[in-house]
């Protein structure tokens, strides 16, 4: 999901073409459309006679189709942190490192990408966040099925549907603050040994 | 000739246009703000496309109407106004951005009075310290020729006197052309082999 989510990013950010205005809202649309929604047209969409059909069997109530949902679910959080730190990096840095006779790939290595990390980082704890918190859209696309397509979340509800379920959501939630707080002390880290980095400069 | 340029380029309601034949040594752009001596250097090094012209330098076509020879294949020595120096790397890695080998950094480094500053980050460096970094970064870009851009405006009188040295340096020790815009009445005439006026029209 990192590279589609950086390669929008930079479309978006760069790109200087018609059109963009539709892409940007197709992308941007699952942050404001209600989950089930999304959720339904991915339905509609990798049903066996929708557009991407041939990927029915591997999808549907599979873990794949879960992961696709927290994927789109996360998709706009991630490109619009990330477009904005392109959208911050100085051109001109750029056009100083081509003058040095880096050719465009080398720049966007070393120049670039470098200089805009801190909304990359940004952008995948946000994205980690929705995903690991997705309910709407993952259950009405690939249901509740466990082992297959049941999250942390859609556990949680189904554990307290059943009158015994109690003990077994409190562990679950507890697990789900776990990965909450250890991403989140990871992403801290990273952040900051990238801004050590950058203090000293910029 | 070392530069040849025919250049002229429409900015908003501003035509910047000159026509200049330059031998070695210093050439020097002199004209008031605004009168486009920045835009020259940079249709030189190819970050902006002039409208028509051509621009010759040591007798290979850069640009011209079937010519547009990419930023990176140009070897132009661009010292920025502001410097320019990568935030994230120190001023080892900087200097070496353009693969130079260790001997030539060292070199360079010591002609440009630098060397102390390898491990330092950009932001750290004093404006004349800074200037410095980014005329040896330039210099260790393998260049055919020499961009300055005000080279020592926003300088106080000894740093500006200190990076005035190492441009007479790199003017008698390496023989580059070099191509370069002040405002400085002064400084253009004890530099330029050369005086180019840009006038405004």
């Amino acid at each position: 999901m990192l590279p589609v989510a950086f390669a929008l990013a930079w479309f978006l950010a760069r790109a200087n073409v018609r059109g963009k205005i539709v892409i940007e809202a197709i992308v941007y649309l699952p942050l404001v459309v209600p989950p089930v929604v999304t959720g339904w047209m991915l339905l509609l969409a990798f049903a066996p006679k929708g557009p991407f059909g041939v990927l029915a069997n591997v999808v549907l109530f599979k873990w794949g189709g879960a992961a696709i949902a927290a994927g789109v679910m996360a998709l706009p959080l991630m490109v619009r942190a990330m477009r904005l730190s392109i959208e911050a990096v100085d051109r001109r840095l750029e056009g100083a490192a081509r003058t040095l006779g880096a050719g465009r790939w080398r720049v966007f290595r070393t120049i670039t990408l470098p200089l805009s990390m801190p909304g990359v980082l940004a952008g995948t704890v946000l994205g980690f966040a929705r995903s690991l918190g997705e309910f709407g859209a993952t259950i009405t696309f690939v249901s509740n099925v466990p082992g297959q397509t049941q999250t942390l979340p859609l556990a949680i509800y189904a554990a307290l549907q059943r009158p015994d379920g109690d003990a077994l959501a409190l562990r679950l939630s507890a697990l789900s603050v776990l990965i909450a707080l250890a991403a989140l002390v990871a992403s801290e880290l990273l952040a900051r040994r990238s801004r050590a980095a950058m203090i000293h400069g910029v | 000739m070392a530069f040849d340029l025919d250049v002229a380029k429409r900015l908003g309601n501003v035509e910047v246009a000159l026509r200049l034949d330059a031998g070695a040594g210093i050439t020097v752009l002199f004209g008031p703000s605004g009168v486009g001596k920045t835009s020259v250097l940079n249709m030189v090094a190819g970050l902006l496309r002039p409208d028509r012209g051509h621009v010759r330098v040591g007798g290979v076509t850069l640009f011209d109407a079937g010519t547009d020879v990419p930023i990176e294949r140009r070897r132009a020595g661009y010292v920025f106004q502001d410097s320019r120096l990568f935030p994230h790397m120190r001023v080892a890695a900087n200097l070496q951005y353009a693969n130079a080998r260790a001997a030539m950094v060292d070199a360079v480094a010591h002609l440009l009075d630098i060397a102390h500053l390898a491990d330092r980050w950009p932001r750290t460096l004093s404006g004349g310290e800074a200037k410095r970094v980014a005329i040896g970064r330039a210099l260790l870009s393998d260049p055919a020729f020499l961009l300055l851009d005000e080279p020592t405006a926003s300088l106080d009188r000894a740093r500006a006197a200190e990076v005035e040295r190492a441009i007479i340096d790199v003017r008698d020790e390496l023989g580059l052309p070099i191509l370069m815009v002040t405002h400085d009445r002064a400084e253009a005439e004890r530099l330029a082999t050369r005086i180019v006026e840009m006038a405004r029209g």
